[in-house]
């Protein structure tokens, strides 16, 4: 499923024009990105969380030459799914 | 920022939405997502990240409180892998 699919989708379930779909999803992700950006967490009920962390340095190892490398300080999005997901992805295997 | 947060922001930038097509609106967004990935499809939002279901082998465990082995069944576990856009723009910050 790619963006335009999921505009399809918005335009299925809600009745809009496609462009106004179009311009829903894509707010809604901008809207998204720019929350994440300024480092505060997303919390979606029924779907997940998508959290803002800072990793200090550490030691890695490049895995092709076997190199110690340092790797540096950052700050990395990580997203955790609701049980509500969990499961709807799950219940799907046993039909 | 919670969904209702993000339902109040969506209707201050698109001020043609009322509250309840915003809310429909973000919902379709979320529910469309999770229906892909329950059907075993990968969903890719450009400069955002893609969604993806990852199987988990059966392994055994540990009831941490009575040390018991437990039996954990094979299962999915959906996956988020954050864009390169994204990824760049929360590191910035």
């Amino acid at each position: 499923m790619t963006k335009a699919d999921l505009v399809e989708n918005v335009y299925l379930k809600t009745g809009f024009s496609k462009k106004e779909s179009a311009e829903i999803v894509e707010m809604v992700f901008d809207i998204m990105k720019n929350t994440l950006e300024n480092g505060e967490k997303i919390k979606i009920a029924g779907f997940g969380n998508f959290v803002v962390k800072d990793k200090s340095t550490r030691r890695g190892r490049n895995p092709q030459t076997g190199d110690e490398i340092e790797i540096s300080s950052r700050r990395i999005l990580t997203f955790k799914p609701s049980q509500v997901l969990k499961s709807a992805i799950n219940n799907d295997e046993e039909d | 920022m919670t969904k209702s947060e993000l339902i109040e922001q969506l209707m201050e930038n698109n001020d043609v939405l009322n509250k309840r097509e915003a809310e429909m609106s973000v919902n379709a967004i979320f529910d469309s997502i999770g229906q892909a990935l329950a059907e075993g499809d990968r969903v890719e939002i450009r400069g955002f990240g893609s969604f993806t279901v990852r199987e988990r082998d059966a392994r055994e465990a540990r009831n941490p409180k009575s040390g018991e082995v437990v039996k954990i069944p094979a299962k999915k576990t959906p996956f988020f892998k954050t864009g390169k856009e994204l990824r760049e723009r929360v590191n910035v910050g």
